[in-house]
């Protein structure tokens, strides 16, 4: 890898801001890291967040805010992520390995970039490793790729599993930028390709995630994660599901669906989840909401089968939260 | 009590879980470190390559490319290997070609390997690229009889019985590209000395074919470079023959006169050789009962552009069940990639998948149980050959694995998930029993130890346990008496670790050389005791590290005080014996699977797994069923996860790594046993023993692919078979 400085951030560097602009974070390093070894990532800078106070769990009449800097696995085991948000511990502990877990943070899980073969291999043109190099995953291998908010210039997804349980609880992130707090809605976080793939998400350079506030409703007796993989474990997503609802006399009184696998980011539509509400909690309305929430989905090839699998596995997924076994 | 037949724990095993293994990249030496940039294209030529920047990078001592490749390595020089195939070996940095994708094309060596694979980033190369064709697929068109061996021979008239036969398939099964993932990468470590010679420590299944190597491409006489090889931690035929991190490290020392060390990193372990993607062609018909009546098995492969790799595939349908009719072909075709390499079981795993797959095709059109099918067609001799086989317990495997596997009542198993399909399948596998000559030395020491070597291998089949069994039986001693030592080229020759033939064939020589031995102390013994001059062998015997006359007992220690210091050392070549060729010897297995298939998502799992094999004399139970156990759970990967994803469009592989590469991981493997059955072999050689490294594997993919058919009632014909593929079911 590219030589580079390294810094421990200490709270006192924070205050002055400016150490950040200039650095790439490091905080687990299990992605960032495994990015340097293969050339993708170049930094010349590192900052290491690991001693900055972010590496607690509060609960308060707000929910919960898990810090950035918690690892995955302590997140998953934690007694109040088990008891109401118990989506969001199934989709971490369906993440990785045990030791990569033990060691990835909740901000690192957040900024991890795409599973693409191609931006992984430098001799391969890639428009987010390189922009305007091209995509060689839209007429090659895209198992793995997307098929909804796509673009001519990319076809990435967002390979986080626990980022899908986030969307789907309509998390908020904390950021510090500039000296001062900054609250995005977790559907705001990151973005679709468009004409700027280099780019996976809204933050901006020096902005430090420092918090994930989870609501107080955690769907803790309809949820559902379904994880769709090549293996039973240690593989990322080729299709996952979060999916929470709200019954009541066997109508939906909430429905929350987010997507992992299929995009750039989280799939996640509050519109059509509108829609849903006051209809019976059934697997044809199922059905009619997995249709209109993949609308539009365009396949390259060998993701072809994901158009199909993923209706089915929305279907699935509601009918596993609607009864639980 | 006898340590044949007893489960021993491996005796290496503390210190490979304590560390102290020292594996080739383990080796503790001021090292240089050398890092290998690999070529971007498959096909072309360099036309320049910039080094400057990578040589002003701190730590660089040298860089390696075809523009400075010493004239000595250029001329009447021989990159061929024992194992090597025909065609022109790959020379390493010889032109400026470009062969394949990820080629080698310059060698960094700096102080720290960190250092070495930074600068490999600052080397500028430019290319002039050539049109090629990526792929199998591709390629088909030039597919050649010629390039392969011939097969076993045609018997009958196929194409007349097939058309007699009132049951007929035509199938046609493609498996793709399997790279081999052997815990430990390949590494070099050359130590330099100061009086010019080497000691390479490499990652090899066989010492002997890195010398061989060494001293054809760098001109090394034998006494100025010695080969070691202690561990490796697994290897699969990846290590059979030298890889180019052996040329890359000794290059390096050699012209730097200097200790050099280079690792592979995962990425690059796929930069060499893989088991082939093939096609086969199989047409196959019987009669209303069930008899194998024709048979046809063609099968393409891929082979690189520069050497001719072939595997016995199609022989395997000619030899496994009773058919007069036969037709065998199997072709060759060249792709711009590097050349494909012996994998577990090469060519067995791939013919019986495609043969046991068909059976279960024709089995299924005629109406009959699988098994059944099976054991209508049942062969007890080689017709390949026209020979009786040594021994041939598979009706036993049969009857046992029915009887483990409940297979008669599999059907009314109830289904407790009504997502879940649930499919059984079931397939034979094979692979030959081999013995090779093998060369030993024995010595005694004044505490009554036996030092045992030989030049073979250990790539963790257990060579080290099962040799020491042997010793410590065939000389009445304890096992912690015998030290076993290998992996050295200053030790008697022996054969490559592969094939399965390790215990067969090195077992066999030191069991001889024991037996040897105990002449050896039978004769210092009467020497010194006249009074039992007239006492025949067959009066005494060993045990508890003494000799054993009527009530009396002398110890070894005791008896060979008197002997001279030559006689306290002997060296002893086994070979097969003559008659060997009289008969055909293979071990044989069944395996049986339940599989469930989520009938919309398409998931496909499995819950169990059952192998019954038979392979003569079982030396270690433990280590056998390790060695069963191993290859069953990589046939799993074969049959449902491992892909080498060759883009074609760049004849390159993009999924190098472990993450992308699924090899299969403990949460796919549910209920898995295997035991064996009694098998009485005197002719396969003199231990009775078959080898058992690769047999697992065979058989395995087809158990599956049949299993969700009955699941599902879709044939994929494909390896691996994926969710997608059933997703339409
Ligand atoms: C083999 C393998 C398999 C995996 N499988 C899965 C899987 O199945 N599912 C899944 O979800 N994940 C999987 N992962 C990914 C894993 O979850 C991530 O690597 C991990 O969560 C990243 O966390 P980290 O703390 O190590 O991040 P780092 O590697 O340290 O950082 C990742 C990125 O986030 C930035 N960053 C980190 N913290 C902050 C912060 N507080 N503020 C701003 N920026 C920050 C860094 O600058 C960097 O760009 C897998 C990883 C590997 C290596
Ligand atoms: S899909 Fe995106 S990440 Fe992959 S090659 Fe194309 S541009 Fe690069």
């Amino acid at each position: 890898m590219k030589p580079f400085q390294y810094t421990r951030l200490s709270t006192q560097d924070l205050a002055s801001g400016t150490t950040l602009r200039d650095s790439t974070i490091l905080a687990g390093g299990t992605n960032l890291i495994d990015l340097m070894k293969y050339g993708v990532e170049k930094p010349d800078r590192l900052a290491d967040i690991g001693k900055l106070p972010y590496a607690q769990i509060e609960e308060s009449d707000e929910g919960l805010l898990l810090g950035a800097l918690v690892t995955n696995a302590d997140t998953a085991y934690h007694s109040a992520v088990k008891k109401t948000y118990p989506l969001l511990h199934k989709a971490i502990l369906s993440a990785a390995s045990a030791q990569l877990r033990n060691r990835a943070t909740n901000g690192g899980n957040l900024l991890q970039r795409t599973r693409c073969y191609y931006f992984y291999d430098t001799a391969m043109p890639c428009n987010k490793r390189e922009p305007g190099s091209g995509c060689a995953a839209i007429n090659g291998f895209n198992r793995i790729h997307a098929i909804l908010g796509t673009s001519a210039s990319c076809i990435a997804t967002h390979p986080s599993d626990m980022c899908v349980a986030l969307a789907a609880l309509e998390a908020e992130v904390h950021v510090l930028r500039k000296g001062a707090t900054l609250v995005i809605p977790f559907d705001q976080l990151h973005r679709l390709p468009g004409d700027h793939p280099e780019k996976d998400h809204n933050l901006e350079p020096g902005d430090l995630i420092t918090h994930i506030q989870l609501p107080t409703e955690g769907f803790s007796d309809h949820f559902e994660y379904l994880k769709i993989r090549d293996r039973e474990s240690y593989a990322f997503a080729l299709i996952s599901v979060a999916a929470c609802l709200k019954v009541s006399e066997g109508k939906i009184e909430d429905i929350r669906v987010a997507l992992g696998g299929v995009a750039h980011k989280p799939w996640k539509l509050k519109k059509v989840e509108k829609e849903m509400i006051g209809k019976v909690a059934s697997t044809d309305n199922f059905q009619f909401f997995a249709e209109r929430l993949i609308q539009g989905a365009q396949s390259f090839g060998t993701n072809d089968f994901k158009i199909l699998l993923v209706k089915r596995a929305i279907v699935r997924a509601l009918n596993s939260a609607l009864n639980p076994s | 009590m006898l340590n044949i037949g007893n489960k021993q724990t491996r005796v290496d095993g503390p210190q490979k879980v304590t560390g102290k293994a020292t594996y080739t990249a383990d080796i503790a030496a001021p090292f240089y470190h050398a890092y290998v940039l690999q070529s971007t294209i498959a096909c072309g030529s360099i036309t320049a390559i910039d080094t400057t920047a990578a040589e002003a990078f701190e730590g660089v001592k040298a860089i390696f490319t075809h523009l400075n490749l010493p004239e000595r390595l250029k001329n009447k020089v021989d990159y061929t290997d024992p194992l090597a195939p025909p065609g022109k070996p790959f020379r390493p940095f010889y032109n400026n070609t470009i062969l394949y994708n990820g080629q080698p094309i310059a060698l960094v060596v700096a102080e720290s390997f960190e250092q070495a694979r930074y600068a490999s980033k600052l080397i500028k190369v430019t290319y002039e690229e050539k049109k090629f064709k990526g792929s199998l697929a591709e390629n088909l068109k030039n597919a050649s009889a010629d390039r392969a061996p011939e097969p076993a021979k045609n018997r009958g008239d196929f194409t007349k019985a097939f058309k007699n036969s009132d049951y007929t398939i035509i199938r046609e099964y493609r498996q793709s590209r399997n790279y081999h993932n052997p815990m430990e990468p390949h590494a070099t470590s050359v130590e330099y000395n100061s009086d010019g010679n080497i000691v390479v420590y490499d990652k090899i299944q066989g010492v002997a074919s890195s010398l061989k190597y060494l001293k054809g491409v760098f001109g090394l006489g034998a006494d100025s470079v010695r080969v070691k090889s202690d561990f490796v931690g697994g290897a699969f035929g990846s290590g059979l023959r030298p890889q180019y991190q052996l040329f890359m490290a000794t290059l390096a020392a050699l012209e730097l006169k200097h200790n050099v060390q280079m690792v592979m990193t995962r990425a690059q372990m796929f930069s060499f050789g893989y088991r082939p993607e093939v096609i086969h062609t199989m047409k196959l018909g019987c009669s209303k009962d069930g008899t194998l009546t024709a048979l046809s098995h063609k099968t393409v492969g891929e082979t690189s552009t520069f050497e001719d790799f072939n595997e016995t595939i199609v022989d395997w349908s000619g030899l496994l069940y009773k058919c007069d009719n036969v037709n065998l072909e199997y072709e060759l075709t060249p792709v711009q990639s590097y050349t494909p390499l012996d994998m577990r079981a090469p060519g067995g795993v791939s013919g019986v998948y495609a043969l046991e797959c068909a059976i279960d095709e024709l089995a299924h059109e005629a109406g009959i149980d699988p098994l059944e099918f099976r054991r209508k067609n049942y062969v007890d001799y080689d017709q390949n050959e026209n020979k009786p086989f040594t021994s041939k317990e598979l009706k036993a495997c049969y009857a046992r694995c029915e009887e483990v596997f409940n297979w008669n009542n599999r059907k009314s198993l109830a289904k407790t998930d009504p997502h879940l399909l649930l499919g059984y399948g079931m397939a034979t596998g094979s692979w030959e029993a081999l013995q090779q000559p093998a060369s030993v030395a024995l010595s005694m020491n004044e505490m009554g130890t036996f030092t045992i070597k030989c030049a073979t291998a250990d790539i963790g089949t257990g060579t080290y346990t099962v040799m020491s069994q042997i010793a410590a039986d065939k000389l009445g001693v304890s096992l912690d008496k015998i030290k076993f030592k290998l992996g050295d080229t200053a030790f008697p020759d022996s054969p490559i670790e592969g094939g399965s033939w390790t215990v067969s064939s090195v077992g066999s020589a030191v069991a001889a050389i024991c037996e040897k031995f105990q002449y050896r102390i039978f004769d210092v013994w009467k020497r010194n005791n006249p009074e039992y001059q007239a006492v025949a062998f067959e009066a005494i015997s060993f045990q508890d590290a003494k000799l054993k006359y009527g009530s009396k007992t002398f110890a070894f220690t005791e008896i060979m005080q008197q002997a001279s210091k030559d006689e306290l050392s002997i060296a002893h070549s086994e070979a097969p014996a003559d008659g060997q060729d009289t008969h055909s010897g293979y071990a044989h297995c069944c395996v049986m699977v339940e599989v469930t298939v989520d009938k919309e998502l398409g998931i496909i799992k499995v819950p169990r797994l059952v192998n019954v094999s038979a392979a003569g004399k079982i030396i270690n139970p433990k280590t056998a069923e390790n060695q069963l156990l191993g290859s069953m759970i990589w046939g799993l990967g074969m049959a449902l996860r491992e892909e080498g994803m060759v883009d074609s469009r760049y004849g390159r592989v993009m999924n190098a790594n472990f993450a992308e590469y699924h090899i299969a991981v403990n949460a796919d493997i549910h209920d898995i046993h295997t035991e064996f059955v009694e098998e009485h072999d005197d002719k396969v050689n003199p231990l009775g023993a078959k080898g058992v490294g690769e047999l697992g594997i065979v058989g395995l993919a087809a158990a599956i692919s049949n299993a969700i058919f009955d699941a599902t009632g879709k044939r994929l014909r494909k390896l691996p078979m994926l969710l997608d593929d059933v997703l339409e079911v």
